[in-house]
């Protein structure tokens, strides 16, 4: 079994991610309080777990995505670190950091999405925003029944950053596409299998065994034609990724975004949440 | 069809065991956010389990200001 992480598995509570491949599989754990944020220190982490996976991926069959923390799988973009660091900077230098960010997560999650082996995201609790959009990079999503998912960015003047549009444009009709981008709800795991985005619903806890189940069957099939299969299905929407990194910028540079990650920042609401 | 009345029964009920509160200490008109001890994350939650509960679907812009129990019961009464 190979490990990867500074710290061991059991020993990572100062990393906010860790990874394990055994048996063909490799396991990717998401274990960042309170939601798996993803800030800078996360993206290091996902940009050595890419590297990473680029080794690993010729001899595997599948890649699980999944959160150890209680909540859900991952809330999202760290607003909080976004808005404190925008606000330590001159604004050029802000749009700067923010584009660099933008470009460093697309290569990893551009990685997966491509990756020559099947991947399944095992989604529990709140999956939004960024962490949506992760989910959206791998093949197959498996839902514990209380995952909740939304694209809550318009709240804050955004669009979704980390591809986010293209890939759900890629896997759903565009009038759900609207519905989820334009209303910025959050919607319910039995709602996301009708709609075509979760392939599975289980019981509260069982997303991971699915998935380990799941992953079980993928190694009985020959990994080239899996990879092939894939590859013909899946392309990757990369003139689409690129005009949304585009977009991004330009509309994080407006008055209102800052006026948004403040509100959300310092707000003492107990719904800051919800749309 | 649900009374208005079981459906909140129901609701208090389903919080109550969810949030690991004993139920004769929840009252239609409290606020659910102190009488659970919820945050917004749990607040979710919470919807999340009711809309499982009573097949329908709430969306979470419907709870904006919402937050005591008889309120939350009359939006999902309103989609039985």
């Amino acid at each position: 079994m190979h490990e990867g992480n500074a710290a061991s598995k059991g020993q990572h509570s100062e990393s906010p991610l860790s990874w394990t491949f055994t048996g063909g599989v490799i396991e990717l754990a998401l274990h960042r309080a309170p939601c798996n944020e993803l800030g800078s220190a996360s993206l290091a982490e996902l940009e050595k777990f890419a590297t990473a996976l680029q080794l690993m991926q010729s001899d595997a069959h599948a890649l699980i995505i999944y959160s150890e923390i209680k909540t859900g799988f991952c809330a999202g973009a760290d607003l909080r670190e976004l808005y404190q660091r925008s606000q330590a900077m001159e604004k050029t230098e802000a749009a700067k950091g923010v584009r660099d960010f933008l470009e460093r997560i697309h290569r990893v999650l551009n990685l997966i999405d491509a990756a020559p082996l099947t991947t399944i995201a095992a989604v529990h609790g709140v999956t939004f925003g960024g962490g949506f959009e992760l989910a959206l990079a791998c093949d197959l999503m498996i839902a514990d029944k209380m995952a909740r998912f939304c694209f809550p960015e318009l709240r804050l003047g955004l669009i979704p950053g980390f591809g986010g549009i293209p890939r759900l444009k890629r896997d759903l009709g565009n009038a759900v596409v609207r519905d989820l981008l334009l209303t910025g709800r959050s919607f319910n795991a039995t709602k996301a299998q009708q709609i075509g985005l979760v392939s599975q619903i289980v019981g509260e806890g069982e997303a991971l065994q699915a998935a380990r189940g799941m992953a079980a069957q993928l190694r009985k099939f020959d990994r080239a034609t899996a990879a092939a299969a894939k590859k013909f299905i899946k392309p990757i929407p990369h003139e689409e990724l690129r005009r949304e990194i585009d977009m991004f910028c330009e509309l994080f540079a407006r008055p209102a975004v800052e006026a948004g990650l403040r509100k959300f920042v310092e707000s003492t609401d107990a719904q800051p949440y919800l749309p | 069809m649900a009374t208005a009345e079981q459906t909140l029964d129901e609701i208090l009920t389903l919080a109550a065991a969810h949030f690991k509160v004993p139920r004769d200490k929840l009252r239609p008109d409290d606020d659910f956010f102190k009488s659970l001890r919820i945050d917004s994350l749990q607040t979710l939650d919470l919807l999340t389990k009711l809309e499982n509960h009573f097949h329908v679907e709430l969306p979470d812009y419907e709870l904006q200001g919402v937050s005591d129990f008889r309120t939350l019961a009359g939006k999902i009464q309103a989609r039985l």
